[in-house]
């Protein structure tokens, strides 16, 4: 496995991929075999020019543990793709499809919808819904945008939730 | 036993009627009544749930050996002689690690492989060779007059003494939802502490008889160790792939595939016994090998049958020994040595401590989560002994000078650690702050977005081809996939696991709906005060902490719950629990909605028939259900019965599930806005078709929120009013293959 797949992913485009999302070598590597094997799956659905590796990587290094060191490195650099910023920016995107940097009832409502079974009524989703809304919203705009969501989440351990443990 | 036959027989005379035979049946009565004893005791105990949760069954049961070796020395009886080295190591052993083999989860076992087997295997020796030598080191003060304890001697008492077995404290981990990597250091490591001990405890009683221990004997020990256990490995996995390819083959013969899987087990036992290799690995890893794939292949009867008679056997052997345990406490004679004793308990903990410590120190940086201090102090508080260590201390060969002052001692162990750290560890456990894998939220907020996280995690993971992915791990898959289902399963499809996973939670999902619940009954009336809330408060900040509440329960119950990653484990004394589902349901609400607004449940119920016929889909257009839906309710039941929505091909039998979840809907926007309560009887007995009631409510009842509700648990057996024999719900016939 890791043979095939080096052959077919340049040591450049590793080495790019590297500091774009802080994976190791073999992570990669391994990834990248996943993600080829995952194409050739039954259900088709990640093709080669739907989510190609780059964006697929950039996906997965959110969900990278964060590590101590990181913090101190260079802290005039950009923030690394697995920051807790940039998680919780990924989650709020799951919310914000219309990526208009807020959440409306009716994105929360979707999703709401989606996360729970048949058994909740529409009236009761609503004011869910609502309450969620309420409790966030600082501003009285009736929705969620970024900064309230990041306040809402903050006793939230958000860095070990949205990991993963990536061994080689 | 005085044998009453020769007493009664000159007094009777010739009365040939009435004649007692007691020498005849002796020792079988026995057992039994033993076991009826103690599985009474058991009953007993669980009716008073407060008491579980403080004392562990094991306190209690001891206690109740206590009580009856008390009687019975008052009464001069001896008790039964069933702990005789043959009697254990055959009979009493087998049950209770096959149990533990076969409900240990695997996938967590092998992510945390390494630091199980260090804990286990390092701490277990680490444990044996400090307490023997620093016992030995005690035994040369003369004053505590053990001076003739040879070191062997001390080795093989330590090695008995560092049997740990913490699965009592399993339950109650689970009770405070400790996190999950200690869950299962501790089961791992109660398995293979066992093995460990096992194996040393033959190695030193060979090795006691000899009178010095030279260099050559050490490495020879060493030798002998591995040798032991990898032979015992090897004959384990054989035996489980021949287990797994038998019951390949056994869907004619479905009563006795349970047999089939007790006898090769057992037979694994037996033969590593033979060529004396480590026969708990071996049966251990016969387990292990072919749970998977026998579970694959058995009928959903056998595989119930089969857990529950494991499970069975395992309690019963514990109980037995538990029971002795506190009997011998009391009858058999005791030795007593204050220096020895106290020295042992204080090395038992000490050692151990520092062994946690020591270990953990030398294994944190390997791991990706590493153990607080406080998942050590637990770790560390939590080395109760149990069975094993006693039944070892009994069956002590009796050329050991000392015999009775190990079993003593052996017994004072067992009763502090039990005792006193099982019921001080509820508190203390409480008390230091551990990592739980739960946590609080307070706000709806939180609970919504960590679960969207949850649900997004779980994604990824998938995406990326599981959690804590190994290599070899992916090596092992591809190998398993490729050759080993082809030939161990019967049903040869190979298959991916997303698909596999669809599956299996497309019947849990359905399964979920046909159950009885409890709470959106209970959410019911929050519609009604949510609603009025909604109209009569005018400033919408206005929210009740007693609504807030509510919203809490609704999404708890409601909310499609995340693949836990962490297994609930099975505990000693039950059953696995399969009533949570642990599965995130993939979203197919869409459909199932429509099908529920229009047709009812029992379209997309339907599908969803747990069977083991492969290809349900075709079978299901046969199906000629009675057309007597005398129902009054919506008249669902009757023409989409042919139609089947399209979940997936095959209705490939998942695990039975009892217990309770959620009611079908409480739909808004069609006409049925009323919950509906759906009984389900105990799987087991699927065939009769008395089981299924469904109790209707009228569609119509707006008012319904008021009636006075059942309790979940009913198994109506008195229905309530509309009751339809629902043929929907009853055990389709047609199934030729169902046993």
């Amino acid at each position: 496995m890791g043979s095939r797949a080096s052959t077919l992913l340049r040591e450049e485009e590793i080495e790019e991929i590297k500091k774009e999302t802080g994976f190791s070598h073999s992570q990669i590597t391994r990834l990248y075999s996943r993600f080829t094997s995952l194409d050739k799956g039954e259900n088709g659905t990640l093709r080669e020019d739907q989510v190609n590796f780059r964006g697929f990587m950039r996906t997965l290094a959110h969900f990278r543990p964060i590590e101590d060191n990181e913090k101190n490195k260079n802290p005039t650099a950009s923030e690394p793709l697995n920051s807790r910023t940039n998680k919780l920016l990924f989650a709020f995107h799951l919310y914000d499809l219309d990526r208009d940097d807020k959440i409306s009832r009716d994105e929360l409502l979707q999703v709401l919808r989606m996360m729970v079974g048949v058994n909740i009524s529409d009236e009761q989703l609503g004011s869910i819904a609502d309450r969620t809304i309420q409790e966030a919203d600082t501003n009285g705009d009736n929705s969620i945008s970024f900064n309230e969501f990041i306040k809402v989440l903050e006793k939230v351990d958000v860095e070990q939730k949205m990991s993963i443990r990536f061994l080689h | 036993m005085d044998d009453p036959q020769a007493s009664l027989e000159p007094t009777k005379g010739n009365s040939a009627l009435f004649k007692l035979n007691y020498p005849r049946i002796q020792i079988p009565l026995e057992i039994t009544l033993w076991m009826l004893l103690a599985s009474f005791a058991k009953i007993g105990f669980n009716m008073y749930h407060k008491i579980t949760i403080w004392v562990p069954e094991t306190c209690l049961l001891i206690t109740l050996g206590l009580i009856v070796g008390s009687i019975m020395y008052f009464a001069n009886e001896e008790p039964p002689a069933v702990h005789t080295n043959t009697v254990f190591f055959l009979y009493m052993l087998p049950p209770i690690v096959l149990e533990s083999g076969y409900f240990i989860p695997i996938r967590h076992l092998f992510e945390n492989i390494g630091t199980v087997v260090w804990f286990a295997l390092v701490g277990t020796l680490w444990n044996s060779f400090g307490i023997g030598i620093s016992l030995f080191a005690i035994c040369q003060i003369d004053a505590f007059g053990v001076h003739d304890i040879s070191l062997q001697e001390n080795l093989l008492f330590a090695s008995i003494i560092s049997a740990v077995d913490p699965v009592a404290m399993l339950n109650l981990f689970e009770d405070v939802s400790v996190n999950e990597q200690l869950c299962i250091v501790v089961l791992g490591e109660s398995i293979f502490s066992d093995v460990v001990t096992v194996v040393l405890y033959n190695m030193f009683n060979f090795q006691a008889k000899k009178e010095v221990v030279k260099a050559t004997d050490v490495l020879l020990g060493i030798a002998e160790f591995l040798e032991v256990v990898f032979g015992g490995l090897i004959f384990g996995i054989v035996f489980g792939f021949v287990a797994a390819f038998t019951t390949r083959f056994t869907s004619k013969v479905r009563e006795i595939e349970p047999l089939f899987i007790f006898m090769f087990s057992y037979l694994a036992y037996l033969i590593a016994e033979l060529f004396s290799m480590s026969s708990v690995t071996a049966i251990v890893m016969c387990a292990i090998t072919m749970k998977y794939y026998v579970e694959e292949n058995v009928s959903q009867r056998s595989c119930t049958t089969l857990r529950h008679v494991i499970k069975m056997l395992a309690s019963i052997s514990e109980t037995l020994i538990f029971f002795f345990l506190g009997i011998a406490t009391i009858t058999t004679e005791h030795e007593w040595n204050w220096g020895y004793i106290l020295f042992t308990l204080l090395f038992a903990f000490v050692w151990r401590g520092l062994g946690v410590l020591v270990l953990t120190l030398i294994m944190n940086p390997f791991r990706t989560i590493p153990f607080t201090f406080q998942d050590q102090f637990a770790l560390a508080y939590c080395g109760l002994r149990g069975a094993i260590s006693f039944a070892l201390a009994f069956t002590l060969p009796d050329f050991i000078g000392r015999k009775n002052l190990f079993v003593t001692t052996t017994i004072a162990l067992i009763l502090v650690t039990v005792f006193i750290q099982g019921i001080t560890m509820r508190p203390l456990i409480g008390l230091i702050n551990i990592r739980k894998t739960n946590r609080n939220l307070y706000t709806i907020n939180a609970e919504i977005h960590c679960r969207l996280m949850d649900h997004t995690v779980a994604g990824i993971e998938d995406i990326c081809g599981q959690y804590g992915h190994f290599y070899w791990k992916d090596k092992f898959m591809r190998f398993n996939d490729r050759i080993l289902r082809k030939i161990l399963i019967r049903d040869r499809r190979a298959e991916s696991s997303i698909l596999a996973l669809y599956k299996k939670l497309e019947l849990q999902n359905a399964m979920l709906i046909l159950d009885v619940v409890s709470g959106d009954i209970s959410a019911a009336p929050s519609i009604i005060s949510l609603y009025e809330e909604k109209k009569s408060s005018s400033k919408p900040n206005k929210l009740l902490a007693v609504e807030v509440k509510k919203m809490h329960d609704i999404l708890s119950k409601n909310m499609y719950k995340i693949r836990q990653q962490a297994v609930s484990f099975t505990s000693k004394h039950a059953l696995p629990n399969d009533s949570q589902p642990r599965e995130i349901v993939i979203r197919r609400h869409n459909s199932i909605r429509r099908s529920l607004q229009s047709h009812g449940f029992h379209r997309a119920v339907k599908t969803f028939f747990f069977l083991h016929v492969p290809d349900v889909q075709e079978n299901m257009s046969e199906v000629v259900y009675p057309s007597r839906t005398p129902s009054p309710g919506p008249a669902p039941l009757s023409s989409p019965l042919r139609e089947v929505p399209s979940v997936h091909d095959r209705g490939k039998s998942g695990r039975t599930r009892h217990g309770m979840s959620r009611t079908s809907s409480s739909y808004s926007d069609s006409h049925v806005p009323a919950p509906r309560r759906h009984s389900k009887s105990s799987t087991s007995d699927k065939n009769s078709a008395g089981n299924f009631r469904e109790p209707h409510h009228k569609a119509e009842e707006p008012e319904q929120q008021q009636r006075p509700l059942s309790p979940p648990t009913a198994w109506a057996a008195e229905p309530k009013d509309n009751v339809t024999q629902h043929p929907l719900l009853r055990q389709p016939q047609w199934n030729p293959k169902k046993m």
